[in-house]
């Protein structure tokens, strides 16, 4: 028994040495998490890379950035409900804005911490057909046509949906005699022709380009240049319509994390090197549109011209955008709810 | 109840150590369920749980589930059979076989499935021609249900098929009954107490299944949205009593229909003589 009582501490006092050791070790090497939506895997990835050597030229510490990909407002809940992240590089500012709203993890006035409205790069909503574009695709109008199939996640769970969403809107009520109503309207018919909703808009991108569901994909630009680029020039064309949406994916640290953590200097660097000049020019060449005039210009010939309007000027914000359309028993809930 | 009239001790210590640990690992995180819902106010409740929409849910959820489960426990019977009667090369590579769906993380069966059904994968470009629609429809569904469930038929019933002796039908044989008589009355009576066990673990599993059934269902409104789908759309709202208004609902639900088929375990099990 006595033995048998000393092994039992030995262990314990092993195993506390142990992980205290493991501790001390992770510590050492300091570490980020970034937390972001679906479509900056590739971004991310070689930004990663280029900061942590950044870095080390200008501190000698290395660095290691964990990334975690996934529908925006997905994402957003798992930081509240406890994910520790040092900063978020969300789809848009209504999801960061709920990590205000819902556990006070930042600031009300997060969004006005770094330039642009904390947005380093902007994207917008294109459209993505099948080669040749069969079902002559050329417009948003062109999405409510009987006989088209659209795809496009779920505005409920993903942050790419709804700017796909508000772009549709915005196009109608931009149209000749357009209003709440046709653009109502439009969205209804819009949504009738869709037979997927995924939850992200990754998935969507795979249940269009893998799958061969649909007849187009309503995308983030950056998302459709690089199926059109990468996935098979052969295979998809581009179709960029008259009018689309602004879209500010926004960037910040979170507060209560960094603090938490004692890694608020270096998530700070790690947001203000996407304002840089190399982390302006990563953002244009993986199909965002920069913010730097210079990157601007070297990317300018990639995007076609598209007239752009802003979530504010239109909707007023992402809070009167989601209360109207997004909430329970909004008006995108309408659309189904009136089961015709 | 006193525990002084027992043969074999220790009732006391093994009850109380049953309670506390179901408590810990199922009462309470359920309960916690139900706390959060009562928050709510009934109307409100009501308006989330009978709103069309989750109805159509439900519908979907538990119809396919039964659906699925009676697939697997007809099939999973014949798998059984196979497996525990006759040998084959192979037979031990089938056997494993059946434990993948266990094993696998479901998000990975569910992109299986639909990049084999989808109308351009392997199966889905045969059916597309007939116009049969799996994968991005209810019926996907249903595959998935069938796939994750299967395991389960066969693993309960396997067991008992394995001590069943040969014996008995043998003798019903020699006692003059046909092949089909031996069948439905010796050996079926014998396995039904585990195929409903089966049925009802396949079921339980099917209810509660998000991660495959999320890639292939397609989630339209009324059409292939799952229950699950509804309470993790609810958490993306921020809308936390609402998913757990739904949530109780389906473990109500899910509760009483085990419930029933325990009961009706039973009663077999009662009303059939032993044969072992």
């Amino acid at each position: 028994m006595p033995f048998s009582l000393m092994t039992r501490r030995t262990v314990l006092v092993l195993g506390t040495s142990l992980s205290l050791a493991g501790f001390a070790g992770a510590a050492a090497a300091a570490e980020l998490l970034n937390v972001s939506y679906d479509p900056t895997r590739e971004l991310y990835s070689e930004y990663n890379a280029a900061f942590a050597k950044h870095w080390k030229e200008k501190t000698g510490e290395d660095v290691t950035i964990k990334q975690s990909h996934g529908g925006s407002g997905k994402q957003a809940r798992a930081i509240i409900d406890g994910l520790e992240a040092d900063v978020v590089t969300l789809a848009l500012a209504g999801d960061v804005d709920q990590l205000y709203k819902n556990g006070g993890l930042i600031p009300a006035d997060w969004q006005k911490r770094l330039p642009n409205n904390s947005s380093p790069y902007t994207s917008t909503i294109v459209l993505l057909v099948r080669k040749g574009n069969p079902k002559g695709i050329k417009d948003w109008g062109d999405l409510g046509k009987e006989g088209v199939e659209v795809v496009t996640p779920n505005p409920k769970t993903s942050g790419g949906a709804r700017w796909n969403y508000l772009a549709a809107w915005g196009w109608a009520l931009k149209q000749d005699g357009g209003n709440e109503e046709t653009a109502k309207d439009l969205v209804t018919r819009l949504y009738k022709n869709t037979r997927v909703l995924d939850s992200g808009a990754r998935g969507s991108l795979t249940t269009f380009s893998e799958r061969g569901i649909g007849d187009v994909l309503i995308s983030w630009e950056n998302e459709a240049y690089l199926a059109a680029n990468e996935l098979g020039p052969d295979k998809f064309e581009i179709v960029t319509p008259t009018i689309s949406i602004l879209a500010e994916p926004p960037v910040t640290v979170v507060d209560r994390n960094v603090d938490k953590k004692g890694t608020r200097k270096l998530a700070e660097a790690y947001l203000n090197y996407l304002y840089t000049p190399e982390g302006q020019d990563l953002a244009g060449k993986h199909y965002y549109r920069p913010q730097d005039q210079k990157a601007q210009e070297k990317y300018k010939a990639q995007f076609s011209p598209v007239k752009l309007f802003t979530i504010d000027e239109v909707f007023g914000g992402w809070s009167a955008a989601t209360e109207v359309h997004f909430r329970n028993g909004g008006i995108f809930d309408q659309i189904y709810d009136k089961k015709s | 109840m006193s525990g002084a009239n027992r043969v074999l001790p220790g009732f006391g210590l093994s009850l109380g150590y049953t309670l506390a640990y179901l408590s810990l690992i199922v009462l309470i995180p359920l309960s916690a369920v139900f706390v959060k819902a009562a928050a709510m106010d009934f109307e409100r409740f009501w308006s989330v749980v009978a709103s069309e929409r989750v109805v159509a849910t439900y519908k979907l959820s538990f119809g396919m589930s039964l659906l699925a489960a009676s697939i697997n426990v007809v099939f999973g019977l014949l798998l059984t059979w196979a497996i525990v009667r006759y040998s084959f090369p192979g037979k031990k590579i089938v056997d494993a076989l059946i434990d993948l769906p266990f094993a696998l993380p479901t998000a990975v069966a569910g992109i299986a499935l639909t990049a084999l059904y989808a109308p351009n994968g392997w199966i889905g470009q045969i059916l597309e021609p007939l116009g049969i629609k799996i994968a991005f429809g209810p019926y996907g569904v249903l595959v998935a249900l069938i796939f994750i469930g299967l395991p389960f038929v066969v693993r309960t019933v396997q067991p008992i098929l394995e001590d069943f002796d040969a014996g008995f039908e043998e003798a019903a044989a020699s006692l003059g009954a046909t092949r089909w008589q031996t069948v439905r009355r010796v050996v079926f009576p014998a396995l039904l107490p585990a195929l409903l066990t089966g049925f009802a673990l396949a079921f339980a599993r099917g209810v509660g299944e998000y991660g495959s059934v999320i890639f292939i269902a397609g989630n339209i409104p009324f059409v292939s949205e799952i229950t699950p789908l509804m309470i993790i759309t609810r958490l993306e709202e921020f809308d936390y009593q609402g998913a757990t208004a739904i949530a109780s609902v389906m473990l109500v639900i899910s509760f009483v229909l085990l419930l029933v088929i325990n009961l009706l375990q039973g009663w077999v099990a009662r009303s059939t003589p032993r044969a072992i």
